[in-house]
């Protein structure tokens, strides 16, 4: 185990991550990688990231301590990295305007991204309307239409959003499609790829852009509490969030940090999107990581009511920390998450992405262990993105409306 | 030497450049996969690519993908292509399987390649395993004496040219054009350039694919490749309306005129 756990640079995570993908693209990940070195040795590109993280994006995101929550949470003390007062949203601003940066550096015109929950794809187009890029979000035929408040977002900002109908229609599907267009257009394209996986260097890369979650994070507990927290929690779908608030305190060996899985209906129901807890290691979309798959090695479709957790792989530093023990990585369910995003809202007036609301639950769960040990624990979650996007699926969780009201995400023509 | 390598030779000895021909495994059926290979044999093919139906096949455009959304539809499993391998492979025509890396994985690297052998099998062409992350593959190929067909592109750098050169048995799969399987209208310009980098990087074969879909298409890269590979355009007769036997016959027709392609390829201009 190398010494520090901290900023790891790939391509190798122990056992996990490479390269995995057509010699096409080698070119353009070894310019990417190239050019990321550059940027990082350049102290002008830390100062124009900082600049657009203070002026545009709105850092630092503060952090706010929860007791109404926390009383549903054993009484434990719960804070929240408040990633969802975010310009755009969410965490995925921090790695689209780094990687957006890179593009420019590159000299490439055009852009390309994934999204699930339309997030990444909306941050993207942010970015490219901010730099003048031309922008193409590929995006599960499904998710359009779960999701459609953002489609209509990203074509606000100028994007193309291409609803992709192949396969389960969802996120790694919208990933084979980028993968697809990327091979064909490499000279004129940067794929911004929105999460810690995929092919070196983006594990690393997009974990360096988002890192500054934990390192900000960290700072603010030892100001507030005067001293670090005892759980770090995080949802992980492909992973940035949660390796981002993860990496500042890899070395503090007695902060556990909680990895939270998209368990669906249930990981044993075989409906779910907890790679870890319920996949096994393999290679998907560039990588080798734990993923979802069948006796025959094809991908499995993963369930999650989040779509921004939906997706059957997960970034290979994730597998690595399960694998030497320094993460841990859990399942919460479709309701339990639900639940919690209720909770948060009624008690402390924050409606969270359904995605964080995994990480919610997840405390939660960890709150009440803690008091049913007699401990005494300080909790930090990380707050990765607001629940604007998803209002209407709530209110049909919760029939918060009358049957057959116009919610505005169902029928859109994406 | 490798059986590939073998017919490739024959071929340049004979002056013309080989026909590759690519079909899905179980696709629309795994019988009725035997019979269109067979058919594809018939017609002129001198080397045939059996592809694994996967999940997530990157490098492939709408019609492949399509094909191999009906063979795992229809139930294929990848252990079908021992099943195929062992109908075909009586025709002294060698035949490889075309795979994403993840099924082998599954499978078992050193397990597959026995299997694959011994159903006789001549290698295996991998589109999204680089040399570089293709030790255990390697291995088990060389223990097995399987061809290991790795591919290189208009992108690719002398030195990665030189590698993947290194590495590979039976062939270098050169791509075309950037971008993924799939007729078109023309074949990359930089096809030609790209043959001729791969050899000067120390490749003794190499064959194209990508884009060919026509007579004269095939008849231009045989002018200076050692193969021409042809897959989207075997398999969209297939995709097409009538019985069964009348898609096969749609798609003999294809198959003899390409195979006509590559045998009129260096008639005039010799080998190049």
């Amino acid at each position: 185990m190398p010494e520090s756990l901290q900023n790891l640079q790939g391509p190798y995570f122990g056992e996990f991550g490479g390269r995995y993908v057509p010699e096409a693209l080698i070119a353009a990940l070894d310019e990417l990688d190239t050019e990321y070195q550059r940027a990082v040795a350049d102290p002008g590109f830390a100062t124009q990231l900082a600049d657009l993280h203070r002026s545009y994006s709105g850092r630092p995101s503060i952090i706010t301590e929860v007791p109404r929550f926390a009383a549903h949470a054993g009484g434990t003390r719960v804070f929240l990295k408040r990633e969802d007062l975010n310009h755009t949203g969410s965490h995925k601003i921090n790695n689209v305007l780094g990687q957006a940066l890179l593009t420019k550096r590159i000299g490439k015109k055009r852009v390309i991204a994934e999204t699930g929950a339309g997030q990444h794809g909306v941050a993207t187009a942010t970015a490219a309307a901010l730099f003048d890029l031309e922008c193409v979000v590929y995006m599960g035929e499904e998710d359009t239409q779960r999701q459609a408040l953002n489609v209509a977002r990203m074509r606000l900002l100028g994007a193309e959003v291409v609803p992709v109908t192949t396969g389960s229609r969802t996120l790694k599907d919208a990933i084979n499609e980028a993968l697809r267009d990327w091979v064909t257009n490499v000279d004129s394209t940067n794929y911004v790829f929105g999460t810690a996986a995929g092919p070196h260097p983006f594990p690393a890369m997009v974990r360096d852009f988002q890192r500054i979650i934990g390192v900000e994070a960290r700072q603010q507990m030892l100001d507030l509490v005067g001293r670090l927290p005892d759980v770090v929690a995080a949802c992980v779908g492909g992973g940035s969030n949660a390796i981002g608030i993860f990496d500042a305190f890899l070395d503090d060996e007695a902060v556990r940090l909680v990895g939270l899985e998209a368990g669906g209906d249930g990981v044993s129901t075989g409906r779910h999107a907890s790679s870890i807890t319920g996949g096994v290691p393999g290679v998907l979309h560039g990588a080798r990581s734990y993923l979802l798959q069948d006796e025959d090695g094809q991908t499995k479709e993963s369930h999650s009511i989040s779509a921004g957790l939906d997706y059957p792989g997960v970034g290979p530093e994730h597998s690595y920390l399960s694998s030497i023990g320094r993460a841990e990585y859990r399942p919460v369910t479709d309701s339990e998450a639900m639940e919690a995003l209720r909770l948060l809202s009624r008690t402390e007036g924050i409606i969270p992405a359904i995605e964080s609301a995994h990480a919610l639950a997840g405390a939660m769960r960890l709150g009440r262990e803690a008091q049913e040990a007699g401990r005494e624990e300080i909790i930090l979650v990380n707050l990765s993105g607001r629940g604007d996007k998803d209002v209407a699926t709530a209110a049909r969780w919760f029939e918060l409306v009358d049957a057959g009201a116009d919610l505005g995400a169902e029928g859109v023509d994406a | 030497m490798s059986a590939t390598a073998l017919r490739i030779d024959e071929l340049k000895g004979e002056g013309r450049a080989a026909l590759v021909g690519y079909l899905p495994v179980g696709f629309p059926t795994v019988d009725e996969s035997v019979v269109a290979v067979e058919a594809l044999i018939e017609s002129g093919a001198d080397i045939i690519e059996l592809g694994i139906p996967y999940s997530d096949p990157v490098m492939d455009g709408a019609t492949i993908q399509h094909a191999v959304d009906v063979a795992l539809s229809a139930g294929a499993r990848v252990r079908d292509v021992f099943r195929v391998l062992e109908a075909v492979s009586g025709h002294g025509v060698p035949v490889l399987a075309m795979t994403y890396f993840n099924p082998v994985l599954r499978y078992g690297v050193e397990a597959f390649a026995r299997d694959l052998a011994a159903a006789g099998g001549a290698g295996l062409i991998t589109p999204d395993l680089i040399p570089d992350e293709a030790a255990e593959w390697t291995a088990a190929a060389d223990a097995h004496g399987l061809d290991k067909v790795f591919l290189v592109a208009p992108s690719s750098t002398p030195e990665r040219l030189a590698s993947t050169a290194a590495a590979s048995r039976g062939f270098v799969y050169a791509a075309s054009t950037m971008g993924v399987t799939g007729e078109r209208a023309t074949v990359g310009a930089r096809a030609s350039e790209l043959v001729a980098a791969t050899r000067a990087a120390g490749a003794e074969r190499v064959c194209v694919g990508l884009g060919v879909s026509r007579p004269e298409q095939a008849a231009e890269v045989g002018r200076y490749a050692d193969g021409v590979i042809v897959g989207s355009a075997f398999v969209r007769p297939l995709l097409g309306e009538g019985t069964f036997t009348q898609r096969v016959d749609a798609m003999r027709a294809v198959a003899a005129g390409l195979a006509e392609g590559v045998r009129t390829a260096r008639v005039d201009g010799g080998v190049a």
